[in-house]
């Protein structure tokens, strides 16, 4: 078979790092080919060469056998090469065909722009892969996995033949992931070839032919992904052997920490979103709540953390009622929320990584001496948090929080949240686009917290992440608790069911829905 | 892109806006040079072409003089700022601050020194309850501090006009003014025996500068503001009280625009004057706080080159060059401060080119 893509002993220098030290990528015709690396491991900086962002210090490129120097964007779509980039570059208050022509709008013969035309052929597109996309939906009404197909749209309307997709599953939901899969194989059926850039393993296995996988800008290895095994691959990935199942001993619960009674909660919209929820997480388990994404789950985040309304309903820390107090009192009365968001909630991006860590305890001792701060204290605790939580960044405590990477600001949130030594840690999707060696860090922590005899409510879209932590798993669909079962007493299939609503299995006796 | 050093960047402006002025002179046939003498001699009363004159100290003073009040609305801006919302309001505060100064001034009879610390004190609380009503609009209901702000505005000019004819006394001859208010009320000057009027409030603004740096960057008052103004959602969660940040902030900064109202109107006019328009330095106070990028020092440093070229048009003139000059300067450093993405993309280039050269000399 011959090769879409063949980049030959690429080598990129930045000024003190090289990116990519002498990588080979050889990707066949109408295939489907995997990039797998970790966070640095020099995977965009590949795609970027190969989409015309910057020029290699070193190697050649080839596409469909001709040898090309590809000096920018323009280039690369030239030459039939797309990207559909993980950070959506779409207009919101565009419609869809609008978005999709944009740059390159056909016109009619009066010189006006074309835009029934453009509409038949973005349904048409849509229609052959499957995309079920709506031409004329605006992009702030749509969800981000057709927001994604758009991007996909976009690059099928140019006539690209080979498609990079970077990250692509980090913003999707699971059934979307599922979906997604479905679209790449009805591509290459159709003559395209696809070039996968991920660090999930799960995916690869699923859905690719070929895997090249990178570790700290060099190539390691290129594999048959029906011949090789997960665990092959993350142990080429990372250079050592990774422990994808979680180490725990079984759980020993004691006292009730949080309590949920009755709980409801509207929605930004005023619709209902928590309904009638209870729950209760004990000291010493971890109790996961699995659900699609959606169905209350944020909104009974914020009720637990005092960030939204309770509509009905009570919330108990330790047999204290801390339903209608402010958010600090709940931090104070022994919340920790690592919350879902580590953008918009987690962090300050623009303050240094020191002003982040005291968050919460900036106006007390030991950080303030009455009303001024106490820079002392701040670097004296940023130094112990970092070297005890391994956060690793270019200026240590003084770096903008805004350069780090995502698996390191993520630890600091870890960071500065366990070490308030609260009873209850509230874990809202904690490894959420981070790489196999932080995953397992942050899991192996949260495991320990356990262990140290706090009472863990998990909050994952991420089924695996929920049945490899919790002792018990609680099911949320549509703002109901759909069922509450121990984890070695279920399988990835009931909790399919009991997220979709077709099952119901609450305190031991389990009825199917008609 | 890179991380730029916000000082290099408002440099950089800084000499492509007087560059433009230099192409724009030649352009009309006028020569460049009279530019910079004109700029020397308002700096420091050094005049290049008559030597033998020496030093005229009344220039610089004029100068600091014509900064004071900005540094002040651009200290009242940089702080709303910071905290993540827009005062256009300085021109209200402005004014309702000299309002108040008048008031105390004119009707109440103290001691000196005691005089004006009261008539200052008054101004800057005007100003801040001006700022209030932003302030907790944003906080409470989401309007745009920007609309309430350019309505009271409006508010302010016609409040000055009308409390100052029903309430204070009238200057009989002219009708536009109130009496002189009396020595007590008033800032000593401070001239060194020139002509200038440069006087004490230079100390007020010293004062503004100071509290102005030390809340920001040296209280957890300050802390919080500024986590609330790069991520309120964020500051939200760490369980800080964002509602409150807004609205006192607003409030210092609208006292901050009542305190240059007092300056100007105590140090300089030593009357109350019924304003019929606006006098600008509200708005140079988004100028400054802009190209000082919020931070103390900036302020400072943008404040004084605003006023020197406030200052230079006099001087501009003498020297044949149009005094509008100074306001295209003015125009242009602000507009190359506004599209610093721009420099920086320049600077970027610049630094690429130079790593490029550096390149080929090894490979080669």
């Amino acid at each position: 078979m011959a090769y879409a893509i063949e980049m030959l002993n690429i080598t990129k220098d930045f000024p003190g790092i090289r990116a990519n030290d002498n990588v080979t990528l050889q990707v066949e015709e109408r295939s489907i080919h995997a990039l797998l690396g970790e966070n640095g491991a020099g995977k965009s900086t590949l795609m970027s060469i190969l989409f015309g962002l910057y020029q290699p210090t070193s190697g050649t490129i080839k596409v469909r056998g001709q040898e090309v120097r590809i000096t920018s964007p323009n280039v690369a779509n030239d030459l039939k090469i797309g990207m559909v980039h993980q950070h959506f570059k779409l207009v919101e208050c565009f419609t869809v065909t609008e978005n999709i022509i944009l740059g390159n709008e056909p016109l009619t013969k009066y010189g006006t722009v074309d835009i029934r035309n453009a509409k038949k052929r973005v349904k048409e597109l849509s229609n052959r892969y499957g995309l079920m996309v709506d031409p004329d939906a605006r992009i702030e009404d749509i969800t981000v996995g057709m927001q994604q197909r758009v991007e996909i749209l976009k690059m099928l309307y140019r006539d690209s033949d080979i498609l990079i997709f970077d990250e692509p599953t980090a913003v999707l939901t699971p059934q979307e992931i599922d979906e997604l899969m479905h679209i790449m194989r009805n591509m290459v059926k159709e003559g395209k070839t696809v070039l996968l850039i991920t660090h999930k393993l799960k995916e690869i296995k699923a859905v690719a032919d070929k895997c090249t996988i990178l570790r700290k800008g060099k190539g390691i290895a290129t594999v048959d992904v029906k011949t090789t095994s997960e665990a092959e691959m993350a142990e080429m990935m990372v250079g050592r052997s990774v422990n994808f199942k979680v180490d725990k001993k079984p759980a020993e619960p004691k006292e009730v920490v949080l309590k949920i009674d009755n709980l409801c909660v509207k929605d930004l919209k005023g619709l209902p979103a928590v309904k009638n929820v209870s729950l209760e997480v004990r000291r010493g388990e971890i109790v996961g709540l699995a659900g699609i994404d959606g169905n209350g789950q944020s909104e009974l985040v914020y009720a637990l953390t005092g960030m939204e309304k309770v509509e009905s309903g009570h919330v108990y820390i330790n047999g204290v009622d801390i339903t209608d107090l402010s958010i600090r009192e709940h931090a104070d009365k022994g919340i920790s929320h690592i919350p879902e968001d580590r953008h918009k909630h987690g962090l300050i991006l623009d303050f240094p990584l020191r002003e982040n860590l005291i968050i919460h305890e900036y106006d007390r001792a030991p950080f303030a001496k009455g009303l001024f701060v106490n820079n002392e204290a701040i670097d004296e605790y940023s130094d112990r948090l970092i070297e005890e939580f391994d956060v690793r960044s270019g200026q240590g405590k003084d770096s903008l929080t805004r350069g780090m990477s995502g698996g390191n600001q993520q630890k600091a949130i870890i960071a500065r949240e366990i070490d308030r030594h609260s009873d209850l840690l509230l874990a809202v999707q904690p490894t959420r686009g981070l790489d196999v060696g932080a995953i397992e860090y942050i899991h192996k922590r949260i495991v320990e917290e356990r262990d140290n005899g706090k009472a863990i409510l998990l909050v994952s879209l991420e089924l695996d992440e929920i049945m490899s932590l919790s002792d018990t798993i609680a099911v949320i669909h549509d703002g109901e608790i759909t069922g509450i079962v121990k984890c070695d007493e279920t399988n990835e299939n009931e909790l399919g069911l009991l997220m979709s609503g077709a099952l119901h299995k609450l305190g031991g006796s389990d009825h199917e829905e008609a | 892109m890179k991380k730029h050093n916000p000082v290099l960047i408002s440099l950089i402006a800084v000499f492509l806006g007087l560059l433009i002025a230099c192409i724009v002179l030649a352009v009309s046939g006028l020569n460049p040079a009279n530019l910079f003498i004109a700029l020397i001699r308002s700096l420091s009363g050094f005049y290049l072409l008559k030597p033998e004159q020496g030093i005229n100290i009344s220039y610089p003073l004029n100068w600091l003089l014509n900064s004071l009040p900005i540094i002040l609305t651009g200290c009242s801006v940089g702080f709303a700022y910071r905290t993540g919302m827009f005062n256009i309001g300085g021109e209200g505060q402005f004014l309702v601050g000299g309002l108040a100064a008048a008031t105390v001034a004119t009707l109440v009879k103290l001691p000196p020194v005691v005089h004006v610390i009261v008539c200052v004190l008054a101004a800057g609380i005007a100003g801040a309850l001006w700022g209030f009503l932003p302030g907790f609009l944003k906080a409470t209901r989401n309007i745009n501090e920007v609309v309430i702000c350019v309505m009271l505005n409006y508010t302010a000019l016609y409040l000055n006009q009308w409390a100052i004819k029903a309430f204070l006394p009238i200057d009989l001859n002219t009708k536009a003014k109130t009496t002189l208010f009396p020595d007590s009320a008033t800032f000593f000057p401070l001239n060194f025996g020139s002509t200038s009027q440069f006087h004490w409030g230079f100390v007020i603004v010293i004062a503004a500068l100071l509290v102005y740096w030390f809340i920001m960057e040296k209280t957890t008052f300050g802390y919080s503001l500024r986590a609330t103004g790069l991520n309120k959602e964020g500051a939200r969660y760490a369980g800080m009280k964002t509602k409150f940040n807004c609205t006192a902030s607003m409030m210092i900064a609208g006292a901050f625009s009542g305190l240059a109202g007092a300056i100007v109107t105590i140090g300089v006019f030593k009357y109350g004057r019924i304003a019929t328009a606006f006098d600008g330095y509200g708005f140079d106070g988004i100028s400054v706080a802009l190209v000082g990028s919020g931070r103390a020092v900036g302020i400072l440093l943008a404040g004084l080159l605003f006023g020197l070229l406030k200052a230079a048009g006099t001087t501009f003139q003498m020297l044949g060059i149009p005094k509008e000059v100074a306001s295209i300067i003015q125009a242009c450093v602000l507009i190359f401060v506004a599209i610093q993405h721009g420099i920086k993309m320049l600077l970027d280039f610049l630094s690429k080119r130079k790593e490029k050269k550096l390149d080929g000399s090894h490979s080669s």
